[in-house]
């Protein structure tokens, strides 16, 4: 069985959404198979229309197609009613390429961005006809292999994967299938479908482990045995000699050397973020303490601004797109990003000779910066559409955005609030955290009043301007300066939000929306867990907890009596202070931060104390570049204008306490 | 190859294959970016969030195949296209099993929507695993009815229509396989309704496992037209001939 197309089209005029399982996205591939090539199978443990935008496995994608050496194509989490029939016939999961079985595949990819997603993976392997745990992997089932932020604590899912790969994919991709390729020509040696030749084969499963976790950033987790005590682990050891010790990040140096996707997919059916991409930098170094992404991708890689002209010019000639987004953690700080985006919307101009034909390209910037220099780039871009523009400011209270590192002064908010009303902005929407370390009550109500004192602003301008509160709650994440934080429990997130709601009750103009505490108590339990949690994440799956991203699906009390059926509490793992000699569970990995720093920076912000971007300013020997021997890569060699979030920061408006470099003591590192 | 200034056309489509998958306003979706892609000079609409000015005919049912599927766009005034290179360019920018078949400029003016314009639909259905005499016994069922009623929600209400009015012609074709195949020419005025429709008011089981609109007719007393004539050559793709 090469392509189930034939027993899938009858399904297909049944099942909700089919495009979702038909591929022909412009962009796609349709490669052909071979036995001595390596087949990756790149999938997302959601739905088609969350799934397709994925970037990282996008890349991957094609880096693997180009090899001579092997393939990739696509899956991604079918939805309950394809779910049933495929279960109902006896079907495997499919590629959406070739629509090929699942278990034809020699490795599968997953891309980890939501801890929730986790009862997907293990739906996804299971659908495939592949035991969800590894111990009962044979030896010619396909790898099972992960990715992604959230792969920066694996040892949940531990269980269920056979490797985790830490950090960029774009080499590690190549190396790996090196090591496959090899295996399966030694495999091929042995009639593994006759049973005495199979029982005279030397090779096991735990050799592939042994042999993938020679590549740099591979994580094999069966070759490693955890001892606990009580909610602590008190010893994680190799239990094979080729196990590293220490597993680290994997980190490109170069950008411009990986310009991908070239032919990003164009999906034929709607999708989230619809539009073309384009990645503009790598790694974020403003040192917001609760932001994994920022600490784990360090250091800051631009890509060469021509190569962003060229990949925005062509990317939208051949897809046909009339919206593409610069991304990054923090695309505003892009050097030269005016001139970029000055080009961009000049390209676009049909009537001199633009290459988007005639239609009006809008350009949109994702994770803008809370200033008015950012404003004026959103004017540029956004000349026709001017309906709502969001900021991050993530803390209602001056006091609370020094614990997180976040220095925005309430200048800096209200200059660029004002700005975008006076430009023609009628709706602001505004991120804020609730539950971060040292929070008070008066932190919490400061959202409320920061909201209002916006709307105020804005009904200078219109009668009918408003802001959207969106609040969430803090979740503490592995290699941030915050990972030894208790996380509120969800009733104190609760309490903290029926806090704001009674206080915003008359206010029209502000709305209050807020992510429910319930599914962030559970994230938290997934974020910092150990192995121990992975009967949890099993059993939710088995009874049917599959979709726990979506609201309409996330059930609370599954979960309880999951955790409470393993005979663990969710205190331990979320609610509770870490303390420094603590072995934490992700201990064996490394993001290339040095444990010390991140410590230092945990005791600073209890201290208020906050620290500048080291872009521009000394290093702190974080150990992100100096354990590498990397250096960022930024095309200007000053810091961007606007606000007290370009260095040479002018913090003494915004608040009693100026900003304190911090110098590290280079060498010193506990954490590799 | 004379450059004409048309300012409304007419293309006449397929929509075969695996695509055949995409809903009616995915459609749209793919035709916007292929028209983009091709960089036609589109008229856009005015305002906040300018759309292109694109006509769609009567609705496909997802998962239905076509022969026969038609869009009106406007162009900027004055603009010159070349027909000839257009069908093959705009073929390649969409996907496997989408092709133009058919361009000509329509006088905007007089011009009648498509969905007003079509009087009826010709359909071939096909049945798996169902035999010629089942075939036979449906299209006798379904001629010899009085009525043939369906049940639709309309503003959340329901609304029982009767559809025999709308069937005009059916006929049986030669099977393929084990599949049954039928022909129906349903009218789409005031209301149309389709094939599986029809079917299951006879029999609830009896499901189309393939359904293809091979022709839209616009009748105008007693003489029959189309949108826009057949391509001299039926253009079908590797996929349709498959299926
Ligand atoms: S090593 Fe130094 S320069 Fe590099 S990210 Fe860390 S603090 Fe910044």
């Amino acid at each position: 069985m090469t392509t189930m197309w034939s027993e899938l089209e009858p399904i297909l005029a049944q099942v909700e959404k089919p495009a979702r399982y038909i591929g022909c996205e412009d962009g796609a591939q349709q490669p052909s198979h071979d036995p001595s090539l390596t087949a990756w199978l790149m999938l997302y443990p959601d739905t088609y229309e969350v799934g397709l935008p994925n970037q990282g496995l996008q890349i991957l994608y094609e880096i693997v197609n180009e090899r001579d050496d092997a393939v990739a194509e696509r899956s991604y989490a079918p939805w309950h009613d394809m779910e049933t029939e495929l279960r109902a016939r006896n079907l495997p999961l499919f590629s959406v390429d070739t629509h090929r079985p699942a278990n034809e595949f020699d490795i599968f990819a997953f891309n980890l961005s939501a801890e929730l997603t986790y009862t997907n993976l293990l739906n996804c392997v299971d659908l495939s006809g592949i035991p969800v745990r590894t111990e009962n992997r044979s030896l010619i089932d396909p790898v099972i292999a992960v990715g992604g932020h959230c792969t920066y604590n694996p040892e949940p899912i531990a269980d269920f994967v056979d490797i985790v790969v830490l950090g960029d994919g774009e080499e590690v991709v190549g190396e790996i299938t090196d090591v496959l390729t090899a295996w399966k020509a030694e495999l091929a040696t042995f009639d593994l479908s006759d049973p005495a030749a199979a029982e005279a084969c030397p090779l096991t499963r735990r050799d592939l482990w042994a042999r993938l976790a020679q590549v740099e950033g591979v994580y094999a987790p069966a070759l490693y045995d955890v001892t606990y005590d009580g909610p602590v682990i008190t010893s994680f050891t190799p239990n094979h000699p080729d196990a590293p010790e220490t597993i680290e990040k994997r980190t490109i140096t170069d950008l411009g050397e990986w310009p991908y996707p070239k032919n990003q997919l164009v999906p034929l059916t709607e999708v989230v973020h619809d539009r073309l991409n384009v990645e503009v930098f790598r790694g974020c170094t403003r040192g917001c303490r609760f932001c994994q992404a920022g600490m784990i991708t360090r250091p800051v890689r631009e890509r060469p601004a021509d190569q962003v002209r060229t990949m925005i010019q062509d990317g939208l000639k051949r897809t046909g797109y009339d919206e593409v987004a610069l991304t990054s953690l923090s695309t505003a700080d892009f050097s030269g990003i005016e001139q970029v985006v000055a080009d961009s919307v000049g390209q676009s101009d049909g009537n001199e000779g633009g290459d988007n034909g005639c239609s009006p390209v809008s350009i949109s910037l994702p994770s803008l910066r809370v200033d008015a220099f950012t404003v004026g780039i959103a004017a540029e871009v956004q000349k026709a559409r001017r309906t709502g523009l969001t900021f991050a400011p993530e803390a209602g209270s001056w006091r609370m955005r020094q614990v997180i590192n976040k220095l925005i002064t309430e200048e800096d908010l209200y200059a660029a609030v004002e700005s975008a009303f006076s430009q023609g902005w009628r709706r602001m929407k505004l991120y804020f955290l609730i539950g971060l370390p040292t929070e008070t009550d008066e932190d919490t109500l400061g959202i409320a009043r920061l909201g209002r004192n916006c709307v105020e602003i804005g009904k200078r301008y219109h009668q009918s301007a408003s802001v959207t509160l969106s609040v969430g709650g803090f979740v503490p994440k592995p290699f941030t300066p915050f990972q030894w934080f208790g996380q509120n429990t969800g009733i104190e997130l609760q309490r903290k939000v029926n806090l704001l709601r009674d206080d915003l009750r008359k206010d029209k103009s502000v709305k209050l929306k807020w992510h429910d505490p319930s599914a962030t108590a559970i994230e938290g339990l997934l974020s910092r867990g150990d192995r121990r949690v992975g009967q949890v994440i099993e059993q939710v799956w088995r009874n049917g907890g599959t979709f726990q991203e979506w609201s309409e699906f996330f059930e609370l009390d599954r979960w309880l009596d999951a955790v409470a059926d393993a005979g663990l509490t969710l205190e331990d793992y979320a609610n509770r202070h870490r303390t420094e000699d603590e072995h934490l569970p992700w201990d064996h990995l490394s993001a290339g931060l040095h444990k010390d720093f991140l410590w230092q920076e945990w005791r600073d912000a209890l201290a208020e104390v906050g620290l500048e971007d080291c872009r521009w300013t000394p290093c702190y020997d974080c150990g992100a570049c100096t354990g590498y021997a990397l250096e960022h890569v930024v095309a200007s060699a000053t810091p961007p204008a606007g606000g007290s979030q370009g260095t040479g920061q002018d913090l003494a408006r915004g608040g009693a306490v100026p900003v304190t470099l911090s110098p590290r003591p280079v060498g010193a590192s506990a954490g590799s | 190859m004379t450059p004409v200034p048309p300012v409304r056309l007419r293309l006449r489509y397929t929509k075969a294959g695996k695509v055949r998958f995409t809903s009616h306003r995915d459609t749209a979706r793919i035709w916007e970016r292929a028209l983009r892609r091709c960089r036609l000079p589109l008229a856009y609409t005015e305002g906040f969030s300018p759309r292109p000015k694109m006509h769609f005919g009567l609705a496909l049912r997802t998962g239905f195949a076509s022969d026969c599927e038609y869009l009106d766009i406007n162009l900027e005034p004055g603009s010159e296209v070349d027909f000839a290179e257009l069908a093959q360019q705009l073929s390649d920018a969409l996907p496997v099993g989408i092709d133009v078949t058919t361009i000509a400029p329509t006088p905007s003016i007089s011009a009648v929507s498509l969905q007003e314009a079509v009087t009826s639909c010709r359909w071939e259905v096909e049945l798996a695993n169902v035999s010629t005499e089942k075939a036979n016994e449906t299209v006798e069922a379904l001629l010899a009815a009085d009525k043939l009623e369906v049940t639709r929600f309309r503003k959340g209400r329901e609304k029982t229509y009767d559809m025999r009015p709308t069937l005009l012609a059916l006929e049986v074709l030669e099977p393929v396989q084990d599949r049954a195949r039928l022909a129906f020419e349903l009218g789409t005025q005031p209301r149309g309704f389709r094939p599986d429709e029809l079917l299951a008011a006879i029999d609830p089981e009896l499901v189309p496992s393939y359904v293809c609109r091979t022709h839209q007719w616009i009748d105008n007393d007693g003489v029959r037209t189309e949108p826009l004539s057949a391509p001299p050559s039926p253009a079908t793709t590797d996929e349709v001939a498959a299926a």
